[in-house]
């Protein structure tokens, strides 16, 4: 064994490129990665550093327009990232275990976002909901006489899923209302509407002739920041969902499962590293966001900056300190997800190949 | 709980998976639904379930219609072709799931859990997880989770498919037995007919969404209703025939097939299978036709020899006992006289 370690190490070496190619490459790619990475990103805590950490601090919270920008990006981002988990896993599911017309149409129009140049999102925004826009002349006339029928609209929604979800497993046959689901779900809906929506109006919870802001307000940048990060959580989950297949589910169902415990006890296990890492990749591309945010927002200081559109207004300003302080915010964030993305990447794989030799979904209908 | 499956059809896209079938599986029998890949046999297995919905026709479980209840509230055990273990939960929580979405009490769910364990020898091992399993132990712990909540219908669709031979035997075996001693209804989908005759009481062999023939492994096997059943089960020589008031010739003999009374000549098919073909030194009646040995296969409790037939250079399969091989002294070359003990012809509805 040791007699042939070095003659096997020497064969190992003719077959690799000389070493000068290996020493060039090597130094080339870590100076490149260097010089447009590394250095760069440290500027930015230097910069921001730079007058002592005093002015860091009262540039970062005790300045009110940038502490209003910090505060609007974390109000925003949340809610994109909620609907954005809800419309992600909704749209996996459907395209991972059905099949049915429009599928290949509806993968393509998930993808749609990572090709659209942020700017042009926006300005679909502002063309619809802007002032000049389709909507325009409606919303600022009577904007929030639409509130009462798509909060009555949500109503229904909930309480059918509710509804869906609590039915019991043995129905008597005695009880109308859980004999008859299509019955009941389309009565219901229909009385549930009707209070929700007289309710409403009763109690006059929207203003009347009042104009609603969407764009250059925070509805605007919730909708724009939505629309550019919603292939994020759908990418990630679709192959995972492919890859594990839905026999478990079955399983669960036919061990007397409802549709409720199967989701919390099978597929949210199964499909949770992916899950998180959509999430993950879906945030720090909303935090960072700036394009489509940059249109629908009108730039009005203290009120619809967000942390990016803050930073380049500071830095118009010629304010470096300050802008450079809001930067290192929004690197931190960065570094910190590519930490966590690394940690990550290391389980969903591994939960891929576990699943692979499973059949698809349609495979095991075939037979 | 017997199951009655009447008409039932399902196609997916324009591929029918299931044309108008129907089956009964009596109380406490174990039935195995054979057929080639495609054959519907899964698709049927699923609709028994509830796991599929058939585009028409009812199945009832005890006289009661459970065509529209969904699967989970047909109290059935399923056990996937590939186990569909829960890999985030230990064996012993696999196992317990089905009492605990049924909000069995925990000392319950516990000493059932520890009952199955034994039941399928894995006790100690509560605690891994399937991924640390082999796939054996993997098919009996989803056996167990299908148990666990005491079905009153088993269903297992190609149980031993993802097992190597020797654990395959083994499980067979195990499930056979396993099943005199819990006796509960139980269906199985396999494409292996050795399987199926080993393990089920009653043998369902199914052919493009049909049922061809349904009968004991005995009767399936020495009383095969057509052509397909005849070639699914087990080897068979083809040979060309013709039929005639009364006589069929096949290969140049003769055989009475008393059935076909027509004058008129019509082409046919005989089917024979290897051991049921008699071989000879020397010829010993005229209905018997020469052949040269290509190849012996001795290993195996039965001889197989593979021959060509002088006049039509068709290759035939014989089977022989060891006895026989002996004294006959067969070698590579030979040239014997092969005659039929026994001819299936399937025309129509005629077999003899």
């Amino acid at each position: 064994m040791t007699a042939k370690t070095p003659r096997a190490a020497g064969a190992r070496r003719s077959q690799q490129d000389p070493a000068w190619v290996r020493w060039t490459l090597t130094a080339a790619a870590l100076l490149t990665v260097g010089v447009l990475v590394g250095v760069p990103v440290v500027n930015v805590f230097y910069e921001a550093l730079k007058e002592g950490l005093g002015t860091y601090v009262q540039n970062l919270f005790f300045d009110p327009d940038t502490r209003q920008a910090i505060v609007l990006t974390l109000t925003v981002v949340p809610i994109a990232l909620a609907a954005n988990i809800i419309f992600g896993v909704v749209a996996a599911w459907a395209i991972a275990r059905f099949r049915f017309p429009g599928r290949s149409l509806l993968t393509a129009l998930i993808d749609l976002p990572f090709s659209v140049s942020p700017v042009v999102a926006g300005l679909m925004f502002v063309l619809i909901f802007g002032l000049q826009g389709y909507l325009g002349p409606f919303l600022r006339r009577d904007g929030y006489a639409v509130m009462p029928y798509l909060i009555s609209l949500l109503g229904v929604l909930v309480l059918s899923g509710v509804y869906v979800f609590l039915r019991p497993k043995q129905p008597k046959a005695t009880l109308v209302r859980w004999r008859h689901p299509f019955l009941v779900v389309s009565v219901g809906s229909v009385a549930v509407f009707a209070v929700l929506f007289a309710l409403q109006q009763h109690f006059a919870v929207w203003p009347k002739n009042a104009s609603l802001k969407i764009i250059f307000n925070t509805p605007g940048l919730v909708l724009a920041t939505a629309f550019v990060t919603f292939p994020f959580v759908a990418r990630e989950l679709i192959p995972v969902m492919e890859a594990i297949g839905a026999d478990e589910d079955l399983a669960a169902v036919s061990l007397g499962a409802t549709g409720w415990q199967m989701f919390w006890d099978v597929t949210v296990p199964n499909i949770k590293w992916g899950l998180v890492y959509g999430i993950i990749l879906c945030n720090a591309r909303a935090m960072g966001e700036f394009g489509a945010v940059y249109v629908v927002s009108g730039h009005i200081a203290g009120q619809t900056d967000t942390m990016p559109l803050r930073i380049e207004k500071l830095f118009q300003e010629y304010n470096l300190p300050g802008s450079f302080a809001v930067a290192s915010l929004l690197t931190l964030l960065a570094i910190l997800t590519l930490i966590a993305k690394t940690k990550l990447e290391t389980k969903v794989p591994s939960l891929a190949n576990l699943s692979r030799k499973r059949p698809a979904v349609g495979e095991a209908a075939k037979s | 709980m017997s199951i009655v499956v009447k008409e039932v059809s399902k196609t997916f896209g324009r591929f029918v998976a299931l044309d108008k079938v129907s089956l009964e599986v009596p109380e406490g029998t174990l039935v195995a639904l054979l057929g080639p890949s495609g054959s519907g046999k899964t698709t049927l297995l699923r609709i028994i379930a509830g796991l599929e919905l058939p585009d028409s026709g009812t199945v009832l479980h005890q006289d009661v219609d459970i065509t529209h209840q969904s699967a989970r509230d047909r109290k059935v055990g399923f056990v996937f072709q590939h186990y569909a273990l829960f890999r985030h939960m230990t064996v012993a929580e696999n196992i317990g799931y089905g009492l605990r979405v049924r909000k069995a009490p925990k000392a319950k769910i516990r000493a059932r859990v520890g009952e199955l364990l034994r039941l399928i020898r894995l006790e100690g091992l509560e605690d891994r997880y399937p991924g640390q399993l082999s796939g054996g132990q993997r098919q009996r712990v989803a056996l167990a989770r299908a148990l666990a909540a005491e079905p009153s219908v088993l269903l297992l669709d190609e149980p031993f498919g993802a097992l190597d031979a020797k654990v395959r035997q083994e499980l067979r075996q195990w499930l056979r037995k396993l099943h005199q001693e819990i006796n509960v209804t139980s269906v199985f989908v396999t494409h292996d007919q050795e399987e199926a005759f080993e393990v089920a009481d009653h043998v369902v062999v199914m052919n493009h969404g049909k049922i061809e023939q349904i009968g004991t492994p005995a009767e399936v096997f020495e009383h095969p209703a057509n052509a397909f059943v005849m070639d699914f089960l087990g080897n068979v020589n083809v040979f060309p025939g013709r039929l005639e008031s009364g006589k069929a010739v096949v290969s140049g003999l003769e055989v009475d097939y008393p059935s076909y009374t027509h004058a008129e000549a019509q082409d046919t098919v005989a089917y024979v299978r290897p051991h049921e073909l008699v071989l000879q030194n020397q010829r010993e009646s005229d209905a018997s036709i020469q052949a040269r040995v290509l190849h012996v296969n001795p290993t195996g409790s039965r001889i197989k020899v593979e021959l060509r037939v002088l006049d039509s250079d068709q290759v035939i399969n014989a089977e022989l006992t060891t006895e026989r091989f002996t004294e006959l002294a067969l070698r590579t070359g030979d040239v014997v006289y092969v005659s039929p003990s026994r001819v299936r012809i399937f025309t129509a509805d005629y077999s003899i």
